[in-house]
């Protein structure tokens, strides 16, 4: 058996900045991961249907334009509803340092802000492994 | 547990849907006993292939003829194909943008394949997924190729109908089609049509074509001109589609074809399983180092080596 | 040339005598230099053979052709360029506040910035709008709003620029509404909108149509602009967005140019003549940090545009091919690190727009990768422009730079690689299908890729980020938007549906409509009936929608 972890990468909202939501698809690609790519513009019931049908272990959310409070914990909230426990979504953006612990308590496990080393992420999802593999 | 998801499958359950397709695609234990079970409730959807090569608007042309198919009150599932990195393994599956209005529809699957190291132009778990699918109960399947050229014929063995899409611009490629590509089209559709030179490339099309079909008895195949950005002759060619699948029914060809592929399949299966067992019973893994010793220090030659291998291997086969 | 032999011959032996012991000793920092958009840099640069002539046709005169140095003859001796800072968040009372304020400051123009649902054609109670209301700029829905964020601003005094694209018929309806009201005929407008659509799809992806029906709107305003505002900068022509998404300096000038090349293509197909827009059009250009560059690729993206003019275009009329151009300093490079240091990287950039000849200038603020700026970060990029105006002493003489043997011979290098652009891109058959394939999208993607594996693995300095960074940084303190602001909109949304005459908006809406379908008609009069009925801006880009479809995003990872 040859296990891959699958990675939906999304951008929920408005906002058409994709150059760091398609920088951290290519590095996850060169990191031997599979990475789906939505495109812009996503509403959070796209991304969570997309993150079921590609039977994703996770789904990263990318968003440049403040309204990550609104939108992260709604796809938390579509993927928990539909039966997908076990995905397990982080996020990335403009984000400022006091929303971070909010949308942890949402459900959002990570959050990487501008500047970010790719490795940090890499790292992340590593971290993870055990559990997607399980 | 197969019981489970299997009952779950055939009520059209998204996520055991999904789930299956990635227990096929990772190899599970329990991989064939799961097909064959889904196996049996096989053999209703239509299945369709579209190649052509990079750039041609595949994905384009698929989100145009879902829009058309969905309207029919069908339930469609697609499977996008994309390369695997053959240096990291890992890939990026970005067809489905094109396609991403349909993902909220209840009518439509979509799911993204990376071909994890298998030639020919689809993933090695394509014909497999096609079975959850089928047996989930959709009509029409649609598997977008990964559309690097001509080796792409493979997709001709695991579908009814292949359309072949190709768009002017190309240069030199339209000759490298005529080469051999050109074989596996049903339908050719040339996209981007409201490109001046989209007339020239469906006359070398029909010139090809006629020199195929000059020693054919099969009728000549049918040519779509579309544009998938603008959104013309899509209904043209959804019906074209739809009219060449009841003509090979009613002609025998489906039917024809269809055992073909189980053909195919069944050999395939049968290579592997044998291979398998040749190897479990050789133990090839552990033994391999132990022959390329022998071989790198001239004791062995590689023909003979093998033959001597395969005698064991048959004298085996004789006592049980 | 035998005039530059004796420089060739003392270089030799300056490399033997002088220079080559040095490098024994001390070698350099890396085996080779580049710019930061890996344009090769030499160690030295030396007179090189160049003629009168060819001075005269490459570099020339300001104000006069090919306008290397710089569009008017007196530059920043006549007057400094327009400091126009960006602006707008939350509601239209709010960002008209923020106006005031700055011009108050001391800024001379403004430049409005709108939320994303207003960008994109949606009501602020569209259920797509969720989360986004008030957010990167102001909301705007009706004329009503738009009537209050210019409340007590004469629009016949300031110029204002739009940031807006895909509507921005209907957001200039709503502007032409509000002068009416205030009393200030067309013809006395002062101002640009942005209108470039073709780089909404390359790397902003505030898109709403398809490229065709997207292009004949464009043409409408230039036809009724021309006629009935014609101090209106019909257009902005935006490298600015292209190189946020990760474009190279060459990149930036030569798919804006293919842009350009498109929309006057696109006008001239429509029956309009050259000299009778062309003046009209505008362009946007990014700044960066590495200045040099920076200078030559203004005056380089200049001498092309004038000669694409000229030559391709056949215009007769020079100020056809003036490239005037609007400058905002690189938001990409601003760091969430160390705030402050962004001031200094905006200095320099600042420095880079005005020796390479701006006609107006934002300035990022410090904060802008943590979030929306506040009233004292703003106040200093106004100030950073000031003390660059005032200060520095840059002003002084036209095009400072020029005649720097590397800054002319690096003009050459990014006008070279320029024209090689724009051939590919014409061989591909033009910029739409070059967008429609997404080459121009990969070549971004492949340059922002590399940069960025560059700056992972430290081999390109970014301070604060994978150099000189601090364990603890200082708390930062930010903007932020009422997050009810959704509310508030669609309160006021509801109260004007219930007032305004429906019937009326029906039929104007109905005549836009049967307007749109007529591929021939210019949507501006129809769009400007309904805007004054108080049609919504969802309304009207919906009835659009109908008719002309939308826009699928092209890309290729």
């Amino acid at each position: 058996m040859s296990k891959r972890i699958r990675i939906l990468i999304a951008k929920p909202g408005l906002d058409g900045h994709d150059r760091g939501a398609k920088y951290v698809a290519r590095a996850l690609k060169d990191a031997g991961y599979e990475v789906i790519y939505t495109g812009i513009r996503q509403s959070p019931e796209a991304i969570a249907k997309t993150a079921i049908q590609e039977d994703v272990d996770f789904v990263g959310l990318s968003l440049l334009s403040g309204a990550h409070n609104e939108l992260f914990p709604e796809v938390v909230r579509l993927l928990r509803k539909e039966g997908a426990k076990n995905i397990i979504v982080f996020g990335g953006g403009v984000i400022p340092e006091e929303d971070i612990s909010f949308l942890q308590e949402q459900g959002i496990e990570a959050v990487f802000t501008p500047g970010t080393p790719i490795q940090k992420v890499l790292n992340f999802i590593e971290s993870k492994k055990e559990k997607v593999l399980a | 547990m197969i019981d489970e998801i299997v009952k779950k499958i055939l009520n059209g359950d998204i996520r055991a849907i999904a789930r299956a397709i990635s227990w096929i695609e990772n190899d599970l234990p329990d991989k064939e006993a799961l097909i064959d079970e889904l196996f049996k409730q096989t053999g209703r959807a239509k299945i369709i292939g579209i190649t052509g090569p990079p750039g041609s608007g595949k994905s384009s042309l698929l989100d145009r003829i879902i829009d058309l198919e969905k309207q029919k009150g069908k339930k469609i599932a697609v499977l996008a194909i994309d390369p695997s990195s053959p240096f990291s393994g890992g890939a990026i599956l970005g067809d489905r943008v094109r396609m991403q209005k349909h993902a909220t529809d209840p009518q439509v699957f979509i799911r993204s394949m990376a071909s994890r190291g298998h030639l020919g132009g689809l993933a090695g778990a394509t014909a497999d997924a096609l079975k959850v699918l089928d047996a989930a109960g959709y009509d029409l399947i649609i598997i977008e190729t990964i559309g690097v050229g001509q080796t792409e014929i493979e997709v001709m063995n695991i579908v009814d109908l292949v359309l072949l899409v190709l768009v002017p611009g190309l240069g030199d490629e339209i000759q490298a089609l005529k080469a051999g590509v050109m074989e596996i089209g049903d339908i050719f559709v040339i996209n981007k049509a409201d490109k001046d030179e989209a007339r020239r490339v469906k006359a070398e099309v029909e010139y090809v074509l006629h020199l195929k079909n000059e020693d054919s008895k099969e009728s000549s195949n049918p040519i779509f001109m579309t544009s998938a950005t603008q959104n013309t002759g899509i209904k043209e060619l959804v019906e074209g589609m739809e009219s060449t699948l009841q003509q090979m029914e009613e002609s025998g060809l489906l039917k024809e074809r269809r055992l073909k592929r189980l053909a195919l399949e069944l050999k395939r299966i049968l290579s592997s399983k044998i291979e398998d067992h040749v190897h479990h019973f050789l133990n090839t893994e552990n033994n391999l180092e132990l022959w390329l010793d022998q071989l790198a220090h001239r004791q062995a030659a590689p023909y003979q080596l093998i033959s001597k291998k395969v005698k064991q291997v048959l004298k085996e086969f004789k006592k049980q | 040339m035998d005039k530059f032999k004796k420089i060739e011959e003392q270089k030799k032996q300056w490399e033997e005598k002088t220079l080559n012991k040095v490098l024994e000793r001390f070698p350099e920092q890396k085996e080779t230099f580049t710019t930061g958009s890996w344009l090769p840099v030499e160690r030295l640069y030396l007179p090189r053979p160049f003629s009168e002539e060819e001075y005269l046709e490459n570099v020339g005169f300001p104000g006069q052709y090919p306008f290397t140095r710089g569009v008017q003859p007196t530059m920043y001796r006549g007057r400094f360029w327009t400091m126009r800072q960006y602006a707008g968040f939350g509601t239209a009372e709010e960002s008209n506040r923020r106006y005031k304020y700055l011009l108050e400051q001391g800024q001379t123009g403004l430049s409005v910035a709108f939320d994303l649902p207003t960008q994109i054609g949606y009501d602020s109670d569209d259920p797509k709008s969720v989360g986004e209301v008030g957010k990167v700029g102001v909301a705007i829905d009706s004329l009503e709003d738009m009537e209050l964020l210019f409340d007590g601003i004469p629009l016949d005094k300031v110029s204002t620029s739009m940031t807006i694209n895909a509507p921005a018929a209907v957001l200039l309806a709503f502007y032409i509404a509000v002068a009416e009201k205030q009393g200030v005929p067309k013809d006395q407008l002062r101002g640009t909108i942005q209108n470039d659509i073709l780089k909404e799809y390359i790397a902003r992806g505030t898109y709403i149509f398809p490229p065709k029906p997207s292009l004949r709107l464009i043409t409408n305003i230039f036809e009724y602009c021309s006629k009935e505002v014609p101090k209106w900068n019909t257009i902005s022509i935006s490298g600015y967005h292209i190189r946020e998404a990760g474009s190279t300096a060459v990149q930036e000038v030569a798919f804006t140019l293919a842009d350009g090349i498109e929309y006057v293509q696109a006008a001239l197909n429509a029956g309009l003549n050259v000299d009778q827009f062309a003046g009209r059009l505008s362009f946007f250009f990014n700044a960066h940090n590495d200045l040099l560059e920076e200078i030559a690729k203004f005056r380089a993206a200049r001498r092309v545009w004038a000669k694409i003019m000229k030559e391709r275009f056949g215009a007769k009329n020079p100020k056809s091919m003036m490239l005037r151009f609007h400058t905002q300093t690189g938001g990409s490079t601003l760091t969430a690190q160390q705030p402050d240091n962004n001031i200094v990287r905006v200095t320099i950039q600042t420095l880079a727009a005005v020796l390479g000849g701006t006609q107006s200038l934002h300035t990022n603020s410090r904060d802008e990768a943590l979030g929306l700026p506040t009233e004292d970060s703003v106040r200093i990029a106004l100030r950073t422009q000031q003390i660059v105006a005032y200060e520095s002493g840059v002003t002084n003489t036209v095009d400072p730079l020029a005649g720097s043997y590397f800054l002319e011979s690096l003009t050459d290098k990014i006008e070279e690689k320029v024209w090689n652009y724009l051939k590919r891109i014409d061989e591909m058959g033009g910029m739409v299908y070059a967008i429609e394939k997404g080459y121009i999208q990969k070549e971004i993607q492949d340059a922002a890729y590399r940069y960025q594996k560059e700056v992972e693995k430290g081999d390109r300095v970014v301070v604060g980020v994978n150099k000189f960074t601090m364990e603890q940084e200082p708390p930062k303190e930010i903007l932020r938007v009422d997050p009810n602001l959704r509310k508030v909109q669609a309160e006021r949304l509801a109260n004007l549906r219930a007032k305004r005459d429906n019937a009326k908006i029906q039929k104007t809406l109905n005549a836009l409509k049967e307007a749109a379908k007529e591929e021939k008609e210019n949507l501006m009069p129809f769009i400007l009936d309904a805007a004054k009925a108080y049609a919504t801006l969802g309304e009207i880009c919906n009835v659009l929608r109908d008719v002309f479809g939308e826009y699928q995003e092209s890309i290729v990872l």
